[in-house]
């Protein structure tokens, strides 16, 4: 032992005697996940073999991120998910979005959309336009396009149940424009799993959707090649509740269920694991967030080349949008939002996101406005210009902190794979009501904490003003117009199309249910003879019927 | 005190809301439901009821709503009762079953009750018949009870039932289990729900192992051993006619003094609530008996003591009423 | 009578598949003494209220995040209203902006719940409610 370990050994011990006897603050030392934390983490807490364990960016096992030059060659994406009203409001803020420097559209469907029912439908009544766009045809998504190149932007759209129905107007709505659907570049969220678990916008059981799953990879691999053909979610998983640990969990081993499912349908792992994407959620833990990042791509890179022998190191890698947590706004003193956003944003940077969506302070209460949304958008302008943070690759490597936690957090999704496995893998887990249970119990965990108060909330818990129900910024609300001018254009599509075309269209996908014919594939032929959306879905309830929920409680 | 009219009315003019109404006075001791029940008890009897029970999971909620289209396509009502265990900490409780029944909410020939079992078992067995009367006597054709059966406790409700079917499926607690819990004891049918997994077939040859083992030459009624897939809607059609057979047979064998027994163990019930009621809200019996306890009498003393001193009030208001 | 409980039907109208708020509620409802009775994602008006009957529940709570509650909440009113269920307390919570819910009260809704809630607040106002109507009636 030399004299300078000595000197180390004794100021630890000095250290820890000061520590230990010191008053601490009377709260609750964990994260935002309950995880405990103590007050300083050092060499002996984060054992990391650098060659196994972090390498370099672009390198097995990416922990520090997928690209060589990350932020150096290009930025992030700053993709603002935008969508509310009818197809013609939901493009001209496109237009307005694009106009202001984002590079990346992002569709947010109303819930009739989002469970697969046309806007004239019943269930409709109410909710068409409230919390994205309506889109019940072709005819919609060619409006919500107008004068936007195809050929030139990447658009996601966040839809699950009926997302190869929306892909297939998407296609098709290119076709009309005269774009070669190898060229169209975007994203459809196209994870039901997540739906079952956390979201719940579903339409037909879990085996003929994850069928429907493998079709989209099937389809897209050779026709549109470009397309990322699932983005595999823990965001809402993480809004319903459930800790880092778990969104970090549930959401890879739904991202392996696809893979089996893609291998079990013939596919080479190679041909569709790059098209794969993911999105993640970005909470307020700041250092609990950047880990979760670094050990999902750390995790499913030695998932996809030791477990499923996939070769090509693109199938490695996570690439992953990530949004700032909804959950943590507040409707009290709203304008605080901007605040945790920015957080919250600046953590999925130092995390290696590809994209981000950053949160609009009055989403709490409403659809976003305008200026709202301009101050999202230059919230991450600001990170990305201003602040430097984006000229280092992965920063934060080699913190003893952020390094323990990202061990931490591998060690508990490992837990939790084992405990799936167990359980005869992710759909029997969820069929049983195993995920949702977990997250429940999450969820009201930090609900609990925050009523105890041992977890704040500034103006919700602590610093609280008396304010009143009224808030106080400008909302956004929706004109029941547009469910009147839905239904008006709906009957101008059904009246207007060749009938028996279309008719011949969904005998064509009822054929295909009960085969196994690509359904993507009719599904782009029933857009072209301008079936609607709610006509489509309806055939797949007819020939697989309808997911019901487990009970959790 | 009088049965509300107006809810007897409505009651017999099959108004859902009334027979809802019945079922929360029985739940909370109410005596409007002992009047509504008597006014209305020459229609008991004629509906016939099913009790479906087995371990968590097993799928029993899935089932109901399976049996209960199926029994609907003969035109048949159906009258469903869903058990649910209450907290032991706060007596409240989740009532979920209904989530896995939710295409036939809108049914008219349908009505669901969902009910926490509320501590005691006695008290739920009670309340359970109660249910079944009032809606037997509402008029639904068939009846069909669910509760969780993982303890002894559970056996006393579904044995209100004249047709006790048992739900397993492989995998979790499978038929070792369910055995050494007692469940086939109480078993008419056996379903063997999940009939699609892997591990159904062995299930299956167990149980009817162990059917053949136990029963061989000691009953008269073989418990047949039934494959379905709830969620497929496969195997339904075998159940309900299991269900039938079993229903023939106990009308080959003396149904109405089966029936006349468990209408006994009702009295038995009821008869218990009202005496500890009497004995412990009314009768000042629990002074008494902390008097004496104080005075360091065993328990078995002071209930010698009280037990005569019932009888003697009992004697007193019989030669009083003379 | 020995032992009345409260009985709660915590249900979702519409299509929004955000439960975390309703059964949060659930538990702690459930963990307060009351019984309740969860319907599940997605019901219409006329299933709630119909299940409101088959269960003779005292409260039905709503909960919405989808920005259709002036046209759910209305309608959940009127078919209970249908049934002659004119004296269940109704309420709820989610995502309300302060305006509509003044305006809900005025047709008849019981106290609404906004973002931030605490949900010991609600089950105290549920006790409290039932136990100044209970006083009332039997
Ligand atoms: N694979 C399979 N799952 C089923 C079947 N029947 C029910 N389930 C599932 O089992 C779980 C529990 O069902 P439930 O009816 O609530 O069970 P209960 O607790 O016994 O009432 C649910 O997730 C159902 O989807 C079946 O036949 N096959
Ligand atoms: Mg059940």
């Amino acid at each position: 032992m030399s004299a300078q370990d000595v000197k180390q050994v004794d100021a630890r011990a000095l250290w820890q005697e000061a520590f230990e006897g010191a008053r601490k603050r009377d709260v609750d030392f964990s994260s935002v996940s309950g995880s405990k934390l103590k007050g300083l983490y050092g060499p002996e807490d984060a054992s990391v073999d650098f060659a196994r364990d972090l390498g370099y960016p672009g390198q097995f096992p990416f922990t520090r991120g997928v690209h060589a030059t990350m932020y150096r060659s290009r930025l992030w994406t700053m993709r603002q998910f935008a969508g509310f009203g009818s197809a013609q409001q939901t493009n001209e803020r496109f237009k307005f979005l694009l106009e202001h420097g984002q590079t990346g559209l992002s569709t947010a469907f109303d819930f009739p959309t989002l469970m697969g029912y046309d806007s004239d439908h019943e269930r409709s009544r109410g909710e068409v336009g409230q919390v994205g766009v309506a889109i019940s045809s072709l005819r919609d998504m060619q409006t919500l396009m107008d004068g936007i190149p195809m050929a030139d932007v990447s658009t996601s759209m966040t839809i699950n149940g009926p997302a190869p129905i929306l892909l297939a107007f998407y296609i098709a709505c290119g076709e009309r424009q005269g774009v070669d659907p190898k060229l169209l570049r975007g994203t459809v969220q196209n994870d039901i799993l997540k739906e079952f678990q956390a979201q719940h916008a579903w339409i037909v059981p879990a085996e003929p959707a994850l069928r429907m799953i493998t079709d989209v990879m099937g389809y897209c691999s050779t026709h549109v090649p470009q397309w990322n053909t699932i983005s595999i979610s823990g965001y809402h998983i993480r809004e319903a509740g459930s800790t880092a640990a778990q969104e970090l969990a549930f959401t890879l081993a739904n991202g392996m269920e696809y893979v089996k499912r893609g291998i079990a349908a013939g596919l080479d792992v190679d041909d569709f694991a790059p098209r794969l994407s993911f999105f993640f959620d970005s909470h307020i833990d700041f250092f609990e967030e950047i880990a979760k990042f670094r050990a999902a791509r750390r995790i499913w890179a030695r998932k996809m080349r030791d477990t499923f022998g996939a070769k090509d190191p693109k199938s490695w890698m996570v690439r992953f949008h990530t949004q700032t947590a909804g959950v943590t706004l507040t409707a009290q003193q709203p304008e605080n939002n901007i605040v945790r956003t920015a957080f919250e944003a600046l953590a999925a940077v130092l995390g290696g996101t590809q994209s981000l969506h950053t949160n609009s302070m009055d989403e709490t209460l409403s659809l976003p406005t305008e200026k709202a949304v301009k101050i999202a958008l230059r919230t991450q302008q600001i990170i990305a210009e201003e602040t430097e943070v984006a000229h280092v690759i992965d920063p934060l490597a080699g913190s003893y902190f952020v390094e323990a936690q990202t061990n931490r957090l591998e060690a508990e999704a490992e837990k939790y794979f084992a405990e799936i496995e167990r359980r005869g893998g992710v759909v029997p887990a969820t069929e049983a009501g195993y995920i949702q249970r977990e997250i429940h119990r999450s969820a009201v965990g930090y609900q609990a904490a925050v009523e105890r108060g041992s977890k704040k909330v500034v103006g919700v818990n602590c610093y609280e003003e008396d304010h009143d129900r009224t808030p106080t910024i400008e909302i956004h609300k929706i004109d029941p117009a547009v469910e009147r001018d839905q239904h008006q254009r709906l009957a101008e599509v059904r009246k207007k199309r060749d009938a028996a075309k279309a008719k011949s269209a969904i005998d064509d996908i009822r054929d295909a249910c009960k085969g196994t014919d690509n359904l993507l594939e009719r599904f782009v032929a029933a857009a072209h003879a301008e079936c609607t959306l709610g006509e489509i879905a309806q055939v797949l309830r007819d020939e697989f019927g309808e997911y019901k929920e487990p009970k959790i409680l | 005190m009088n049965a509300s009219p107006d809810i007897t009315e409505r009651f017999k003019r099959g108004d859902k809301g009334a027979v809802a109404r019945a079922i929360s006075w029985a739940e909370n001791g109410d005596p409007r439901f002992a009047t509504l029940i008597a006014d209305v008890y020459s229609k008991v009897g004629h509906a016939w009821r099913i009790g479906i029970t087995g371990p968590p999971g097993a799928g029993k909620s899935t089932l109901v709503n399976e049996i209960a289209k199926a029994l609907r396509t003969r035109e048949r009502t159906v009258g469903i009762l869903a058990v649910d265990p209450s907290s032991p900490l706060s007596g409240g409780a989740l009532l979920g079953d209904r989530i896995r029944m939710e295409e036939r909410t809108l049914d008219k020939g349908i009505y669901i009750r969902s009910m926490a079992s509320r501590g005691s078992h006695g008290g739920l067995s009670r309340t359970t018949v109660d249910a079944c009367d009032a809606m037997d006597a509402f008029g639904f054709d068939e009846i069909v009870v669910e509760t969780v059966g993982v303890g002894q406790a559970e056996y006393d409700v579904v044995s209100a039932a004249d047709t006790v079917v048992v739900v397993l499926c492989p995998g979790a607690g499978d038929g070792v289990q369910a055995m050494k819990a007692g469940l086939l004891e109480v078993a008419d049918v056996l379903a063997v729900n999940k009939a699609e997994l892997p591990g159904a077939d062995r299930l299956i040859m167990d149980l009817e192992e162990a059917v053949h083992i136990r029963l061989a030459g000691k009953s008269t009624w073989m418990t047949p051993v039934v494959a379905c897939s709830a969620a497929r809607g496969d195997g339904i059609e075998d159940l309900i006619a299991a269900v039938e057979r079993h229903r023939e047979h106990l009308k080959a064998h003396d149904l109405d003094g089966i029936r006349r027994e468990k209408r006994l163990a009702q009295v038995h019930r009821v008869l218990d609530e009202r005496i500890a009621e009497h004995l412990w809200s009314g009768g000042g019996f629990g002074e008494r008996a902390r008097a004496l306890l104080d005075s360091g009498r065993s328990p078995y003393d002071v209930v010698a003591e009280l037990f005569s001193a019932l009888l003697a009030e009992h004697r007193h208001q019989k030669n009083g009423a003379k | 009578m020995t032992d009345r409980k409260i009985r709660v039907l915590v249900a979702k109208p519409g299509l929004d598949g955000h439960d975390r708020g309703a059964k949060t509620v659930a538990s702690v409802l459930r963990d307060s003494g009351m019984e309740v009775i969860y319907t599940g994602l997605h019901q219409t008006p006329e299933m709630i209220a119909e299940v409101a009957v088959q269960e003779d529940v005292d409260v039905v709570g709503l909960s919405i995040l989808s920005g259709a509650h002036m046209e759910l909440f209305p309608r959940v009113r009127e078919e209970l209203k249908k049934r002659g269920l004119d004296h269940v307390l109704l309420t709820g919570g989610g995502i309300i902006p302060g305006e509509d819910m003044e305006k809900l009260e005025s047709q008849g809704f019981a106290k609404l719940f906004g973002p931030g809630t605490r949900t010991d607040a609600i089950a105290e106002y549920i006790k409290t409610e039932m136990k100044r109507r209970w006083a009332h009636t039997s």
